[in-house]
């Protein structure tokens, strides 16, 4: 376990009896209590999460709008500071760097939060690219922690017990604040599909804020298991499974976030080709009959011809169903297709269905 | 820490066997069932199967992942758990009152190829250092 890094939170972790796993190059909690108690405590009442392994790149300047826009699928002049956008970094074949949010702080200041396992990939790629911009490029990621709350009553504990101005912050946006002396980012934001925050501070203030956290009865501290079975439930992508260097955002079903009427960008031939021409393959949803579990990289048949494999899959514990997200080709994407998951020795009838499988309930 | 009991034998696959009046049960062990977390889905094979030593013949699959169960002894499955179809969170509960398959033995010498109670408990602890 030497081998890997371990976020200002782990000695908590370790306290608290969590089984740990390594993730995206950290040695992570999977679950305290059970991925099923975990779970129900987000879409029920609200839970913590350690989420310190995710990377904050900070891109200033006087081009930084016009550099941002470069790299980014989405388009943030058409947000005001204060507020965020979701999209992808891409490739210039239309494959996916990562997927990541935008932080809009000033016309001229942005924040982007990444993904762990991606964390050195994007700076580096970040970094290539910046030539004859004039913007200035910080990869904080190692001196900022974050903490994210959610659940139905994350707003509740978010005012009462950490004392946060944030009652009508609404769904995308941001401050910044301060919180024991130090800076905080808090966003309305998450990976679960409910209502919450994610609290950026110092590393020290992250430990600070985890303890008062777990002093307050309500909050269930949660590992990378439910975030997995939560956000998979709302139909929400992980990289290198939904998308990846090998599915684009179109092919991934996120294509409303690449904006192919902005100027150019790193990856946009690609996308408006892919966009006029179609597809060859597209991640669906597929619900089985049997309670057998679909799991990532089993094979999608169609009449005894692979058609595709499992990106993601569970037995979703909102909905006490076998479902799964899966990649397969394009022809048999209408929803309603009957196809057959091969599962250890046999196989299972399946339908092609909406991807989300749970509803959503963040703040209107 | 996870319990043992004492009269079963255990497999280095984590499943252990209870002999009665020739027949084996077969469950997985409660290292094993701490170890994955919640189960959700018991994949058994059908009476009348033959299952072999050393072998797959099945599968028990937490929230997370799907974990193979091995046959630790070899002959055909006379009964299988149907409890488990609806409440596979039983093996949770306990793993040793939660037999998955019952199976008519065609050879008692394998036993010996098992470990017994004190012997697995070890067996564990090394595991995890």
């Amino acid at each position: 376990m030497n081998d890997y890094f371990k976020t200002c939170l782990y000695d908590r972790h370790i306290e608290l009896g969590a089984k740990m796993s390594p993730f995206g190059g950290f040695i992570m909690p999977i679950e305290y209590d059970t991925i099923i108690n975990e779970h129900n405590a987000v879409r029920n009442a609200v839970g913590m999460f350690d989420v310190s392994h995710m990377g904050e790149i900070f891109i200033k300047g006087e081009d930084a709008e016009k550099f941002v826009n470069y790299i980014f699928t989405n388009d943030v002049r058409l947000i005001e500071p204060g507020k965020i956008q979701y999209g992808m970094m891409l490739y210039e074949n239309g494959g996916v760097v990562d997927d990541l949010l935008v932080y809009k702080r000033a016309a001229d200041s942005y924040l982007l939060v990444v993904n762990a396992a991606n964390i050195g990939k994007d700076y580096g790629w970040i970094c290539q690219k910046q030539e004859g911009f004039k913007v200035q490029i910080n990869n904080a990621s190692e001196i900022w922690g974050e903490i994210a709350l959610q659940g139905p009553k994350a707003e509740q504990v978010a005012v009462e017990t950490l004392g946060l101005d944030v009652k009508d912050l609404p769904f995308y946006a941001f401050i910044e604040t301060t919180w024991e002396g130090e800076p905080l980012i808090v966003s309305r934001t998450g990976y679960t599909g409910e209502d919450g925050f994610e609290l950026y501070t110092s590393l020290e203030k992250t430990v600070k804020m985890w303890d008062v956290l777990y002093n307050d009865a309500h909050v269930q501290p949660c590992g990378l298991g439910c975030r997995d079975t939560l956000r998979f439930e709302v139909g929400l992508p992980l990289y290198g499974h939904e998308l990846s260097e090998e599915i684009s955002p179109v092919e991934g079903g996120l294509g409303m976030f690449v904006k192919v009427d902005k100027n150019d960008f790193i990856g946009k031939a690609a996308i408006v080709k892919q966009k006029t021409e179609g597809i060859v393959k597209k991640v669906v949803g597929i619900e089985l009959q049997d309670k057998a579990i679909p799991r990532a990289g089993y094979d999608v048949e169609v009449d005894g011809r692979v058609i595709g494999h499992v990106t993601t899959g569970y037995h979703s514990i909102s909905t006490d169903k076998s479902v799964c997200m899966a990649l397969i080709e394009k022809a048999y994407a209408t929803l309603g297709t009957e196809v057959e998951i091969r599962i250890r020795k046999k196989t299972f009838k399946g339908t092609v269905c909406k991807k989300k499988f749970y509803d959503k309930n963040y703040k209107k | 820490m996870a319990k043992t009991i004492d009269g079963l034998y255990y497999s280095e696959s984590h499943e252990w066997v209870k002999v009665v009046d020739g027949v084996g049960y077969v469950g997985i062990t409660d290292h094993a069932q701490q170890a994955m977390g919640n189960i959700v889905y018991v994949d058994m094979p059908d009476v009348d199967d033959d299952v072999e030593q050393g072998e797959e013949f099945g599968a028990v699959e937490s929230v997370k992942a799907a974990s193979d169960l091995i046959s630790p002894i070899t002959g055909t499955v006379v009964e299988i758990n149907e409890d488990l179809g609806d409440a596979p969170e039983l093996i949770n509960k306990d793993a040793y009152d939660t037999w998955i398959i019952k199976v008519n033995m065609s050879d008692d010498s394998e036993l010996g190829k098992l470990m017994n109670a004190a012997d697995y408990a070890k067996f564990c602890e090394n595991e995890e250092h």
